[in-house]
């Protein structure tokens, strides 16, 4: 049994079901985010792990221990939130030796716990600070402080980083990611955001109206996507309707143009529609040696995005972007021109008929 | 743009359109708010022939007049201590959810009623349902055989005009006190119901700091409000309970007291106050709007 | 939870009883005055007391001079307040709330050794006078209520892009007031003058001491002298605010409305 054993939980709101039949083993010391659009069902899932919410159905245990029906302040988990929700009366210090002092800790032991963490978040001096004092990014260290002051089983952030700046919100996710690893704490990260998503977790859960559509590393999810909610959400990607030409040999037509593909569709039957993708990154311009697939077309708009440049090339009636590097020595394309786009045979992603 | 840059060239005597839209109303403040209650502070330190002197305050301290700032003080406090407290808890109430969702704004608008529902009716209404003939007095003699007056009770009286002040203290109280209670934050409980705490915990630690300076706030607001009332006490007891307002109400028109500066003392002791608790109030909301931003 | 929200429901019932049994109590003491049944007696004999009709009126016209006075000069201040002169708003915020501080007892007090009869300024001396005093007296007592819905109002819009705006266009600052500004605190207005209305229809004190026969001072007589006429008097009194406030509560859901 794994340390986080959650089995079939399921939630309604009155006729609503938000989360359908959720079932994840999360190991010890794992990080593993709930990736997923606004309103699939990722913080009630939190909530439920927090005693918030009491499943309708399913059950929760944590180190071997049923939590199913115990109530928050019994589970011993920490939680951050979106908002920082700091307690506005207290001061830094307060607010992060709140759980302590609650569960009747000595002064002493209180005050050497609470400059231990202020250490850790790198804020030794804020301690008499009060919270309206602070900025948004350290506000949100100190949430995360308290939470872990408690020194709990399980660490769950809701969102943390979404109301920070751009700049802020990168260096305190490596932040978080560090502390969790020197901590060894397992901890559930819940976002939106992709890149989060894939920068900081062992492990991606990604949430499709109330359900898991694929439980799996960054680079599975990435490069493997399971179904085309995750292809499409995960990253930016060219998605065809192709059509299956000889499931053996690995050969479709996209656009009317004949591809081979690397991965596996045998079990497809001469003919057959087939979803297929691409990423942008996985192409360039140029025909390439004849191991690689091509399509041609012409170009239809170049965009110049900073490190790199993205080009849309319309084929017959399908159109494809792809990426390359802003190279100043480079010639760029020109809409109008005629151009060829080349890939790996591994690089044609097929996604399952979902 | 194009009158911007003719103006500049050609300076013609412009009209200084926002001193003559303020003027009025300085003018207006000056006259009659700023003066009227300058003449009585500055007359309340003067003797008969306008030399400075103490000796008004210091008329003050007779057992009538100190009597009846005392009957102000004791009505003011318990109308706006009870009010703030069946206040706040009803406030509580219509906004922490649980309840349907009409009964906020229904609540609301019915404080908007009753907090100005003051003055003669507000007396008239009372005498209708707790004086010697009204409708509470009746039914409780004939359906629970208790005879409130027999027991002591008089709508005239300090606890009388308490119960009578409550009336627009409590919705008052809902009114003032609602967005500092809706400023509470559901994440605030769930982090310390997390942390361990108990419902007791967070209010004493969390909820109960975080709204005392709110709650006093409007406690003190409450406070001068019906310190400075006088038209419900006046219409129900006429001046059988000799408030200060009812006090200073009979020295103006000339029927006792024939010192015009004790009269401006006893004003002075009204603004002194009413203005500090006034400013308490003001201290308090700084603060607490600090947090709940 | 249950038994949490079990106490919010008997709050809200203490205070609905609190609310309403005064009410009812008063309606049916009105009702009274006919011995052994229930009429409408009490409120014919003061709907047809001449001295009603006359002090009524005179309150509402008191009231109606009131709410255009105070906007005639609350309006432009808080304007340009806004606009130009911010280095001033502690100063307005200081004295709108000084009716708060001062009992209105004590002002009325101020006034009447201030200007009368034997001052430089004698307001006291001729009736149209004394109503000028009067009206004065109740903008002072409206005057927190009147400036703080005007300031959200003018705050709700962008008074420094709308003004910019028609002065490129070449209006002047009286009608970038009239065109521009008024139609759009309109609501806001609307509120601060039936609150207005509410507080000096039977306002007591000012009326009392200044000597006019305002609906206040008679309300007060009438209690002294009769039995039911006051509790009837009181019905209407509160429909009265009733009134006033269901029409702001109307007014600032429209408001809403319309800007979204
Ligand atoms: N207390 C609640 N009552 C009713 N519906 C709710 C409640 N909490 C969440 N929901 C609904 O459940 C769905 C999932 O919400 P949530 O878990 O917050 O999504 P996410 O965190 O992924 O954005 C949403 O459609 C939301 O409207
Ligand atoms: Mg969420």
């Amino acid at each position: 049994m794994s340390f986080i054993e959650i089995s079939h939980l399921r939630k309604s709101f009155g006729p609503n079901t938000v989360v359908h039949d959720f079932s994840l083993s999360i190991e010890k010391g794992e990080f593993i985010s709930f990736l997923g659009p606004s309103g699939c069902g990722k913080t009630t899932i939190l909530r439920m792990i927090a005693g918030f919410e009491t499943a309708t159905s399913g059950s929760l245990h944590v180190g071997g221990v049923e939590m199913t029906n115990l109530p928050p302040a019994k589970r011993n988990v920490g939680m951050v939130f979106q908002a920082y929700a700091l307690f506005p009366n207290l001061t830094v210090a307060g607010n992060i030796g709140f759980g302590l002092k609650i569960a009747g800790k000595e002064r002493g032991e209180i005050d050497a716990r609470v400059a231990e963490l202020l250490e850790l978040i790198k804020l030794p001096d804020l301690g008499d600070r009060y919270p309206y004092q602070l900025s948004g990014g350290q506000q949100q260290r100190v949430a995360l402080a308290r939470a872990l002051a408690i020194k709990p089983q399980v660490l769950l952030l809701d969102e943390p980083l979404s109301a920070l700046d751009a700049k802020i919100r990168v260096s305190l996710r490596e932040e978080i990611r560090a502390l969790q690893r020197e901590l060894g704490i397992t901890t559930v990260f819940v976002t939106h955001d992709q890149e989060e998503a894939l920068s900081i977790s062992d492990r991606i859960v990604v949430m499709n109206q109330g359900r898991a559509d694929q439980v799996g590393t960054p680079s599975e999810i990435y490069n493997n996507p399971a179904t085309r909610f995750v292809a499409s959400f995960v990253g930016t990607l060219n998605l065809f309707e192709a059509r299956v030409v000889d499931p053996v040999a690995g050969r479709v037509s996209i656009d009317g143009q004949p591809v081979v593909t690397a991965r596996d569709i045998s079990a497809y039957g001469i003919a057959d529609g087939a979803t297929v993708a691409l990423r942008p990154e996985a192409l360039s311009l140029g025909g390439g040696d004849g191991d690689r697939n091509v399509l041609t077309g012409t170009v239809e708009e170049v965009s110049f995005l900073g490190a790199v440049i993205r080009v849309r090339v319309k084929l017959r009636e399908a159109r494809v972007s792809l990426d390359i590097f802003n190279d100043p020595a480079l010639d760029l394309p020109k809409v109008g021109m005629p151009a060829a786009v080349s890939f790996k045979k591994d690089d044609l992603l097929i996604i399952d008929r979902d | 743009m194009a009158s911007n840059a003719s103006s500049a060239s050609l300076p013609r005597p412009r009209v200084p359109w926002a001193v003559v839209g303020v003027t009025p109303f300085m003018v207006f403040a000056l006259l009659f708010l700023i003066l009227p209650t300058l003449f009585l502070v500055v007359g309340a330190f003067q003797d008969n022939d306008g030399g400075f002197t103490l000796a008004n305050l210091g008329k003050l301290w007779t057992p009538t007049i100190l009597a009846s700032y005392w009957i102000s003080i004791k009505v003011s406090v318990a109308s706006a201590v009870i009010g703030a407290a069946i206040g706040a808890f009803i406030a509580y109430a219509a906004v922490s959810g649980g309840l349907p969702r009409w009964i906020r704004p229904t609540i609301m608008t019915f404080s908007g009623v009753a907090s100005q529902f003051a003055g003669v009716p507000l007396a008239f209404a009372f005498l209708a349902t707790l004086g010697r003939q009204g409708l509470v007095t009746l039914f409780l003699s004939s359906v629970f055989g208790l005879n409130i007056y027999a027991q002591g009770f008089n709508l005239l009286s300090f606890w009388g005009l308490t119960l009578t002040y409550l009336y627009f203290q409590i919705p008052l109280m809902v009114l003032i006190v609602t967005p500092a209670i809706e400023g509470l934050r559901k994440e605030w409980r769930e982090a310390a119901t997390i942390l361990g705490a108990s419902n007791w915990q967070y209010w004493r630690h969390i909820a109960g700091p975080v709204l005392l300076p709110s709650f006093l706030g409007a406690a003190l607001l409450l406070f001068a409000n019906a310190f400075g009332a006088i038209a419900t006490a006046y219409a129900l007891t006429g001046s059988s309970l000799n408030i200060v307002t009812i006090l200073l109400y009979a020295q103006i028109r000339g029927d006792v007291l024939h010192d015009q500066n004790l009269g401006y003392a006893i004003a002075f002791g009204m603004i002194v106050i009413t203005g500090l608790s006034n400013l308490c109030y003001i201290l308090l909301r700084v603060r607490s709007e600090r947090w709940l931003k | 939870m249950k038994t949490n929200r079990l106490g919010h429901w008997i709050a809200i019932l203490i205070g609905t009883l609190y609310f309403v049994v005064p009410l009812a109590a008063t309606f049916e003491f009105s009702l009274r005055k006919l011995r052994g049944v229930y009429s409408f007696e009490a409120y014919r004999v003061v709907l047809a007391d001449p001295q009603f009709q006359s002090s009524f009126t005179f309150s509402v016209g008191l009231a109606v001079v009131t709410i255009v006075f105070g906007m005639a000069i609350i309006v432009p201040m808080a304007y340009f307040v806004e606009l130009r002169l911010r280095k001033l708003r502690p100063f307005v915020e200081f004295v709108t709330l000084l009716p708060l501080v001062v009992p209105a007892i004590v002002i009325v007090f101020g006034y009447l050794r201030l200007y009368n009869s034997s001052s430089i300024l004698p307001l006291t001396n001729s009736t149209l006078s004394t109503n000028f005093l009067l009206t004065c007296g109740y903008v002072t007592l409206a005057l927190p209520y009147m400036y703080r819905s005007i300031e959200t109002g003018l705050r709700a819009i962008d008074v420094r892009t709308l003004t910019e705006a028609a002065e490129s266009l070449g209006a002047s600052s009286g009608t970038i007031i009239w065109r521009i500004i008024l139609p759009n605190i309109r609501s806001a207005m609307l509120s601060g003058a039936f609150l207005t209305f509410a507080i000096v229809i039977g306002e007591f004190t000012f009326a009392s001491l200044l000597n006019r026969p305002a609906f206040g001072p008679y309300l007060q007589l009438i209690g002294a002298n009769r039995a039911y006429e006051p509790a009837a008097l009181a019905c209407m009194a509160f429909m009265i605010t009733w009134a006033c406030m269901g029409i702001i509560q109307v007014i600032s859901r429209n408001a809403v409305a319309a800007h979204p």
